[in-house]
């Protein structure tokens, strides 16, 4: 009887945790590495729908983006989180630089003061993230300090991180400078565009997340 | 002409984390390109960031930040369990934070133990002189 008993408690807490097991998972990176074209594949994948816009002007996404109870299956496995889109994290943000894709003074400055708070926003959000995706743009320079600040401090809060080299359709892009600048972490190379390499990324998040 | 302006890790050593990260701001908005002896700690690096986006205006535009830091494995576990120590008691002074302000440094490149400064003057168009 008391064996029975043990094992229900035992039960009832296993799912008591599996329910509450929301998990946030975010996606972090800097500006244009793709981040949102990622979350938009993934919800494409599983929901059948997209997530936000996406432009090649950077600092497209400057609020917070939550996409919910996302499921992602693979044989037996299977896990949920809510999916969070952050704005791309940068040391500087000039109006300027937006004047160069067409956008009019008025437009550029009010773009420019809404990505700093978007940027403001996303650090705020680090510490209520459950895994990471950090996404970097695989043919740009990975030893920026932003994506070194980035992944420091996950690494300081404990996160687990998944590193994803982004945009290996091009011709320009370098896992392995990826690879080696973040040799502690497991770097998928995806095209977040074109879904070439989402498989492997869907495995490692399993590793990650599950 | 460029500004450098060395601070020692003594400087900053005895302030508050929000003390240190107003001290190094002020001295790029100064438009003087900071070379800090040692790092902050990660935790200090986004407040930086996030301190940086408050200030940001039609004056400032944000910084450029780079951190050399000796990445040499230490395989012998009583350097790497004394050098951990000594860090964690007097901070970590290993290292150097260079910290520009974004109207003069357009990117600092590094590669990993390489650094290299881009300025803006770097990246525009020089005038040929009329012969």
């Amino acid at each position: 009887m008391a064996n029975i008993f043990e094992k229900f408690i035992k039960a009832f807490f296993k799912n008591l945790f599996r329910r509450k097991k929301h998990i946030k998972l975010g996606l972090y990176g800097p500006p244009n590495s793709g981040k949102t074209t990622l979350a938009n594949k993934i919800c494409e994948d599983w929901l059948g729908e997209s997530m936000g816009k996406v432009t090649n002007i950077p600092h497209e996404t400057r609020e917070i983006q939550i996409k919910e109870q996302i499921s992602i299956k693979s044989g037996k496995k299977e896990i949920s989180f809510n999916l969070v889109d952050t704005p791309g994290i940068a040391t500087k943000i000039d109006y300027e630089d937006f004047m160069k894709f067409g956008l009019d003074a008025r437009k550029a400055k009010k773009r420019a003061k809404e990505a700093t708070k978007g940027v403001i926003d996303a650090i705020r959000w680090l510490d209520n993230m459950d895994a990471v995706v950090v996404v970097l743009d695989a043919t740009k320079d990975p030893y920026s300090q932003v994506n070194i600040t980035i992944i420091g401090n996950l690494e300081a809060r404990k996160i687990p991180v998944l590193v994803v080299a982004n945009k290996i359709d091009l011709k320009k892009s370098k896992i392995k400078k990826v690879q080696s600048a973040f040799p502690q972490y497991h770097v998928v190379g995806i095209s977040a565009r074109y879904g070439t390499n989402v498989d492997e990324f869907y495995e490692a998040l399993f590793k990650v997340v599950g | 002409m460029l500004t450098l302006q060395f601070v020692p890790y003594s400087e900053i050593e005895y302030i508050s984390s929000v003390g240190r990260i107003r001290k190094l701001l002020n001295i790029a908005k100064e438009n003087r390109i900071v070379l800090l002896e040692g790092r902050l700690r990660k935790e200090e690096e986004t407040e930086l960031i996030k301190a940086t986006m408050e200030e940001i205006n039609k004056d400032f535009k944000g910084i450029e930040l780079s951190v050399i830091y000796p990445n040499k494995k230490e395989s012998d576990l009583f350097k790497r369990l004394k050098r951990n120590f000594v860090n964690m008691l007097l901070g970590d002074r290993q290292g150097l934070t260079i910290i520009g302000p974004a109207s003069i440094v357009r990117e600092i490149k590094k590669d990993p133990d390489k650094i290299q400064l881009l300025t803006e003057e770097d990246s525009k168009p020089r005038k040929r002189r009329k012969s």
